[in-house]
């Protein structure tokens, strides 16, 4: 596996919608080097065959009914929003 | 009064030797003297505290009985309290009021129990030091110049220093036995999916577990007892029924048969604490229990496949914060792109970007069947080595942590230095087990923990085994002085 540089902590950073000081990238760099040279380890066992844990118990999906289970709490989500108008969330202009 | 049990609380509440105002009152005064130097809560909610006290005096005086009924508990800030300040540690959830109860929070209400406040933790529960938290470091009670563990820390060091008499919890990959260790008191995570994650802020949705702390087993039971238990909101939850975790406590351990786990008596466990963990088996073997040495040969990779896990499931929980519906949102965006990036980046801390950037890193095209596919192969390998286990034993026995606590400041620019301190419990949240820690003597005058893991399902007899012990020494009553 390869070793982070700056540039491609900044592209990570990015991928993950993160701003980060340029000054800060050679120790994240050098940080996120570190633990992945820990979970390296893990290149060294022979998984062929091993069918992945994705839960500890293996659960399925649990179907319900489809009708309404929950009620209207628009109110109460759109209290503690930082910036609303007519029920809406605002975001900044999207398109021109 | 701070030394009482919840059975004998609520005993004293039922013959009307105190009320429920009392005893809150006493509690809310001893946050008051003391938290200043442990910090272990973020809120304080007096006045809530003392609605919900007059409420359960009242329900008393009616006649109602409950074993929490009038009890005051310490919630840990990752569970949602609608109406109340819920911030998980960080400043991305600073000005965030919760809108809805976590399932917990709802039936620790519906048992009358008596929210004292929501206490401190590393930010959205990654850390083990409870260093990470926007709220500043909380203090062991032990030495304040020492971390409580994490990331359950503020609970932890309430309990111990009596500041509250039981605290809820959650448990990634140690958080609650690991402080639960480090501060001297008992913990217990149940297995994956017997409490419900509905409400409970989501860091790693397959790891993630609610719990008790508590200081002796018997109270831990009860707390737990009324935390657990099937929610159909949560689509993780086991509909399965709730035993009775005290119904068993006083069972003699008779033949029970221990495991112990050579790796975890190997390389990088401090020489002291080893001979605490090793004079503790010896009292289980006065106990008439019996000693195996087995081994769980992929133990050692429980490290490196958490730090892949862990950190795939929160870049993608944590993407939520998008400083939109909730949560910081930074000073005038330019425009969305700018929104996203700057309110995360002042929202979240630097362990928390860590993290988000390693699993952003695992998932990304190229990269997944390398790290995430691969580590969950490994998961079921080491989940495996557990199932073998059991069919040999009944318990599994290890230190909860491979040295007593550190310093503050000691590990918290070295991030892999502190997730090994979490080597032993790790790997039972991998398999979703349920794990114990509980009080095991002193090294340096710092508390030692004994972790002990159950098989699936295996709460109350981990509460027994743990109950037995406690029936037997007393390192489970030593408190810090000074509390």
């Amino acid at each position: 596996m390869s070793s982070l540089d700056n540039e491609t902590v900044e592209k990570i950073a990015k991928l993950a919608r993160l701003a980060i000081n340029k000054e800060d990238a050679s120790v994240y760099a050098e940080q996120l080097n570190g633990i992945l040279q820990l979970v390296e380890q893990m290149d060294a066992v022979d998984t062929k065959g091993v069918l992945p844990m994705a839960h500890p118990q293996d659960l399925k999906q649990r179907l319900r009914e489809d009708k309404v289970a929950e009620s209207d709490q628009r109110q109460s989500f759109q209290k503690i929003a930082p910036k609303v108008e007519a029920g809406l969330y605002l975001v900044p202009k999207v398109i021109e | 009064m701070q030394d009482f049990s919840i059975v004998e609380i609520s005993k004293a509440l039922a013959k009307k030797e105190f009320s429920s105002v009392e005893l809150t009152q006493h509690y809310l005064d001893r946050i008051n003297t003391h938290d200043s130097q442990l910090n272990s809560f973020i809120t304080v909610t007096d006045e809530l505290a003392l609605e919900q006290a007059k409420a359960a005096d009242e329900r008393i005086r009616k006649g109602e009985s409950g074993v929490l009924l009038g009890v005051p508990y310490a919630h840990k800030d990752i569970f949602c309290t609608s109406g109340v300040k819920t911030s998980c540690g960080s400043r991305m959830l600073d000005n965030f009021t919760a809108p809805y109860n976590a399932n917990v929070t709802d039936l620790l209400n519906q048992a009358g129990a008596v929210m004292l406040g929501k206490t401190n933790m590393d930010e959205f529960a990654m850390g083990s030091s409870n260093e990470t938290s926007f709220y500043g470091s909380v203090k062991n009670p032990w030495d304040t110049a020492y971390v409580p563990g994490g990331s359950s820390g503020g609970s932890a060091s309430a309990v111990a220093a009596r500041l509250a008499p039981i605290a809820t919890g959650t448990d990634t990959g140690g958080s609650i036995r690991q402080p639960a260790a480090l501060c001297g008191i008992t913990g217990i995570k149940p297995s994956y999916g017997r409490v419900s994650r509905y409400g409970m802020i989501a860091f790693a949705s397959s790891l993630d577990q609610g719990g008790s702390f508590a200081r002796s087993s018997e109270d831990a039971a009860q707390l737990l007892q009324a935390i657990a238990g099937f929610d159909l909101r949560d689509s993780t939850s086991i509909d399965r029924p709730v035993p009775n975790f005290s119904a068993d406590l006083d069972k003699p351990l008779k033949g029970l048969k221990i495991g112990l786990p050579k790796e975890y008596f190997a390389e990088g466990l401090d020489a002291e604490v080893e001979k605490v963990v090793q004079t503790a088996i010896k009292e289980y073997e006065n106990l008439g229990a019996k000693v195996i040495e087995i081994s769980l040969p992929n133990s050692k990779l429980s490290v490196p496949v958490y730090y892949v896990v862990a950190p795939a499931e929160c870049s993608s929980n944590l993407s939520r914060y998008d400083g939109v519906r909730y949560g910081h949102r930074c000073k005038d965006p330019v425009n969305l792109d700018d929104l996203y990036f700057r309110s995360r980046g002042e929202g979240f801390g630097k362990e928390v970007k860590r993290r988000i950037m390693i699993g952003t890193y695992a998932l990304s095209a190229g990269y997944y069947d390398a790290y995430y596919l691969k580590a969950q192969q490994i998961r079921r390998l080491i989940s495996d080595d557990f199932t073998q286990a059991f069919k040999e034993v009944d318990v599994i026995m290890s230190p909860t942590s491979p040295s007593a606590a550190f310093k503050i400041g000691e590990k918290s620019d070295d991030p892999v230095t502190m997730y090994l301190s979490d080597i032993y419990t790790i790997a039972v949240n991998l398999a979703g087990l349920p794990g114990m820690s509980i009080p095991a003597g002193f090294v340096n005058s710092l508390p030692v923990g004994l972790q002990i893991i159950g098989s699936y399902w295996g709460e109350a007899q981990l509460l027994n085994v743990a109950h037995q012990f406690q029936q037997a020494t007393d390192w489970h009553k030593q408190k810090p002085k000074g509390y």
